[in-house]
């Protein structure tokens, strides 16, 4: 079994799972039967001056029949007493000294963070995360994304805070922004110790068409709201890998935020560049008994891979390159497996509509498209494939004319059907900046080239 | 959509309830979320009526329930009853890729029965018609059709949606053909039926009852007044075995039984313990099966070949044997056994293998032997051909007789088939019609 435990610049926790501040993490009993249910960390739910929330407050996106894709929610920060709160933080603290306990906050002046840092920290937690992404209500008030969205700002108050705090501060970065390294750059200015990302997405969830109201619906009106949930994961792994891989920002421990349900999602945060993962949305959907899994798989998939959790981390951000570095040589085209197919032909349409015309079914349908990259007509095979499941149904492909663009695969029903094999390249790599670089990149058939 | 058809509320149907009911939209939904939405769809090559079964499938999923709708009628205009009596395994669900993937297929039946079914009741509700007949653009002809089942309303329907004008004419009391005084209780009762029927007479085709044609009205004025005559009246009485004593009280036809079942108010099923059914096809096992249900404690069925010859269903025996139905096979009926006061009391059956003969105690028998065709109208109507078996030759296409102006569609031309094959016969006649009187 792989050691998980993990040290986020300074911040101690048995395993890289925490609870994000959210209302998972809105009170000491549902931190205490995180904590025993195997979760290694929490970030409470972010403090402030309570305030007044509105009901109804989530909305979600299915799809396909499945649950919650997407959520979004217009909560706004604890509406407990501060007092509450920080006793029981206190009292989880003292339960569970292993675990890590993280306390979010959000104020606005210097003299409100001042004092809240101090009660906080009295608490014995250990460390402070500093919410400036919250994209609804609190940023009305001057707080949350108002404050990520502007760099000075965020360094201002993230320096005032380092100021006055004893124990490490992470700070949460909004995504409600053009580029990720512009906040991510103030936060290292302004002292931070790491950087917790994404927060939620600003989102309308839908429409209710009876009524004509956004939703999630509060009476006759809505707001924007926070959106997240495994819909968001790519815009995070983007947000986190650009922060891992620059060299401003990629010495500051990362805590991944975005989507993660399952030690898969997880570890694809850890590959590029997390030091802990925090999970709301789907602890919100099934319950804190997920963690198992999440410790279970990440341990096996590292014994797997013989690697330790040190290793592993970061392991995929130097294959996040610029488009131009991709190598324009290389070429994957696709294989349907007879055997596997069922017969649906997913991917005939995907291909004839969607792509690149080059997936055909039956002897006859073979008509090629204008735009043919590879001259002359397109043969079936002969004979056509037969599939032990599907029969006469198995689609062909006309190899030449496929350039790899995945589509059949991602639709295809079923797993391990159409693969995309490598063709052999003799000539090595070439990329678009290599062709830039020694005057190579004139393609015919641009603007001013003769006809 | 009002009818004058009506039935009594007290019927022995009525006790046999619906196997299928109606999916709630939540079901219908999960359901429909599950298909893949082939390109090509295998299921839709099963069909008779070739419906796009992935088009209103996915048409359902997005909770466009009457587009739905839309896509069924226009191949099938009695979707409907098609959805409740078609056997679905052995056509479209019986396609479905999932099976080939060790999937439980998709309910294809029930996702149609919850598209037409709901746009049945939007229409009660709203009294909107979903569906709209045309205005002809090129005149407007007129059709006599005979015989108000399936075949003949499929295609008054679609020539009414044309714009055209027709006429059914029903030598019985109540329109619908067998899916009124035919289908077994547990797919469709017979005011579902009478329900679709006056969804039909609701797009603009008449239907005249208790009509006999031949008797109250000639063919030949049918072929004068009218540009095309569609002939789809079915066949005629239950077929007799011929054998010693098969007349008297306890024997019955299986078809004639089944409508007294289905809608005779007055009609008590006799006190029997054991009754036997001859015959292997899917009326003996929908009689058996009913009776079983109805209380009978013994139900047999006794057919002259072995399971597997069986032309009914092998998902429908398979149900039948649940509920305690015994196949006595390779056994051929060779005389009724009365008693004194002259019931039935046995059958006797000769071994059709090994020879020699058994007597099978029984006190109801009842006769599921295929019916026999009606004679003499098509002669009526002169120039049209039948088969060795007496049927109505029909072009594949067409569906146009040997008379020009004569069509004919359903159990008239194929001997007894499914419902939804005569929907498709009365559908092609109907565009063959249009295609006929207006091609350039």
């Amino acid at each position: 079994m792989a050691d998980l435990s993990i040290n986020m610049c300074g911040i101690k926790s048995p395993n890289p799972f925490w609870l994000a501040s959210a209302p998972p993490a809105n009170t000491g009993d549902q931190v205490m039967r995180a904590f025993d249910a195997g979760w290694g960390g929490a970030v409470w739910k972010t403090l402030g001056n309570p305030i007044v929330n509105v009901s109804s407050r989530f909305g979600a996106i299915e799809y396909g029949g499945r649950k919650v894709m997407g959520f979004n929610n217009i909560e706004l920060i604890s509406d407990r007493p501060l007092s509450v709160n920080l006793k029981e933080i206190a009292e989880v603290k003292k339960r569970y000294p292993n675990h890590a306990v993280i306390v979010s906050l959000m104020v606005e002046s210097k003299r409100e963070w001042q004092e809240i840092i101090k009660r906080a920290e009295d608490t014995g937690c250990d460390g402070l995360e500093l919410n400036f992404g919250c994209p609804h209500g609190m940023c009305e008030r001057g707080m949350g994304s108002a404050v990520g969205q502007e760099p000075k700002v965020l360094e201002e108050i993230t320096r005032w805070v380092k100021e006055y705090a004893k124990t490490p501060v992470l700070v949460k970065l909004t995504p409600n922004i053009g580029d990720i390294l512009e906040p991510g750059v103030a936060a290292v200015r302004g002292g931070a110790d790491g950087l917790s990302l994404i927060n939620t997405i600003k989102s309308i969830m839908g429409v209710d068409l009876d009524r004509r109201v956004p939703l999630p619906r509060v009476g006759e009106g809505s707001t924007n709201g926070g959106y997240c949930g495994p819909a968001v994961r790519p815009i995070a792994l983007h947000m986190v890998g650009t922060l891992a891989r620059d060299p401003e920002t990629r010495h500051l421990p990362i805590s991944g935020i975005g989507g993660v349900s399952n030690w898969r999602d997880a570890a694809e945060f850890i590959a590029l560049g997390s030091v802990s993962v925090q999970v709301c949305t789907a602890v919100m959907h099934h319950g804190f008994r997920i963690v198992e899994d999440m410790i279970e798989g990440l341990s096996d998939y590292l014994d797997s891979q013989k690697l330790t959790l040190d290793q592993f981390r970061g392991s995929a951000v130097g294959g996040f390159r610029e488009w131009g570095e991709l190598d324009l040589n290389y070429k994957v085209v696709a294989n349907i497996n007879a055997d596997l197919c069922i017969g649906c032909q997913k991917c005939v349409a995907a291909c004839q509509d969607g792509a690149h015309q080059c997936i055909f079914s039956g002897p006859a349908d073979q008509p090629r498209p204008p735009h043919a990259h590879h001259p002359g007509v397109a043969e079936a095979p002969k004979p056509l494939p037969l599939g032990k499941l599907a029969g006469d149904r198995v689609p062909w492909i006309d190899e030449p004319e496929c350039v790899g663009c995945n589509l059949c695969a991602l639709v295809c029903p079923v797993d391990g059907c159409i693969t995309m094999q490598e063709v052999p390249n003799p000539a090595g790599v070439d990329t678009w900046q290599d062709r830039m670089a020694t005057g190579r990149d004139h393609v015919p058939g641009g603007i001013f080239d003769a006809e | 959509m009002d009818t004058p058809y009506s039935l009594p509320a007290e019927r022995l149907e009525v006790r046999l309830p619906d196997a299928k009911p109606k999916y709630t939209s939540a079901e219908a939904r999960a359901e429909a979320e599950r298909c893949l939405y082939c390109h090509d769809a295998p299921c839709i090559e099963k069909c008779p009526t070739e419906i796009n079964i992935p088009e209103f499938i996915h048409k359902i999923a997005s909770g466009n329930t009457l587009g739905a709708a839309r896509t069924i009628l226009a191949q099938n205009i009695l979707g409907y009853t098609c959805a409740r009596v078609c056997p679905v395994e052995v056509l479209c669900v019986g396609a479905c890729v999932y099976n080939e993937w060790h999937k439980t297929p998709i309910a294809i039946g029930r996702l149609q029965r919850y598209a037409t079914e709901s746009l049945l009741e939007h229409e009660a509700l709203t009294g909107q018609a979903v569906l709209r007949p045309k205005t002809p653009t090129e005149g407007r002809r007129k059709v006599a059709l005979v015989g108000a089942g399936p075949a003949s309303l499929a295609c008054a329907a679609y020539l009414a949606l044309e714009g055209h004008e027709a006429v059914i004419y029903e030598r019985g009391a109540l329109p619908g053909g067998l899916n009124t005084t035919g289908v077994a209780p547990y797919k469709l009762h017979s005011e579902d039926s009478l329900r679709e029927v006056a969804y039909v007479q609701s797009l603009g085709v008449t239907l005249k009852t208790g009509v006999e044609v031949g008797r109250d009205l000639s063919a030949s004025s049918l072929l004068n007044d009218h540009d095309a005559v569609f002939l789809g009246m079915g066949l005629g009485a239950d077929a007799r075995l011929s054998i010693a004593d098969e007349a008297g009280p306890g024997v019955w036809g299986a078809t004639a039984l089944i409508e007294k079942i289905k809608n005779d108010a007055s009609f008590k099923l006799p006190a029997v313990k054991r009754a036997t059914v001859v015959g292997g096809g899917n009326t003996a096992i929908d009689i058996a099966r009913e009776l079983a249900q109805l209380g009978v404690a013994e139900v047999v069925m006794v057919y002259r070949r072995g399971a597997e010859h069986m032309s009914g269903y092998k998902h429908e025996m398979d149900l039948a044997r649940k509920e305690g139905i015994r196949l006595v096979g390779w056994r051929q009926p060779v005389a009724v056994l009365r008693d004194a006061a002259g019931g039935v009391s046995g059958l006797r059956l000769r071994d059709t293998q090994q020879g020699g003969e058994e007597t099978l105690s029984t006190e109801l028998v009842v006769l599921a032997i295929g019916q026999e065709k009606i004679k003499g109208l098509t002669d009526a109507f002169g120039g049209i051909a039948l088969d060795q078996k007496g049927c109505v030759v029909a072009d594949a296409k067409t569906r146009q007789t040997s008379n020009p102006k004569v069509y004919a569609g359903g159990d008239c031309i194929n001997g007894g088939k499914e419902v939804v094959n005569a929907v498709a016969d009365g559908r092609d006649a109907a565009r063959a019609m249009i295609q006929r009187w207006f091609a350039a």
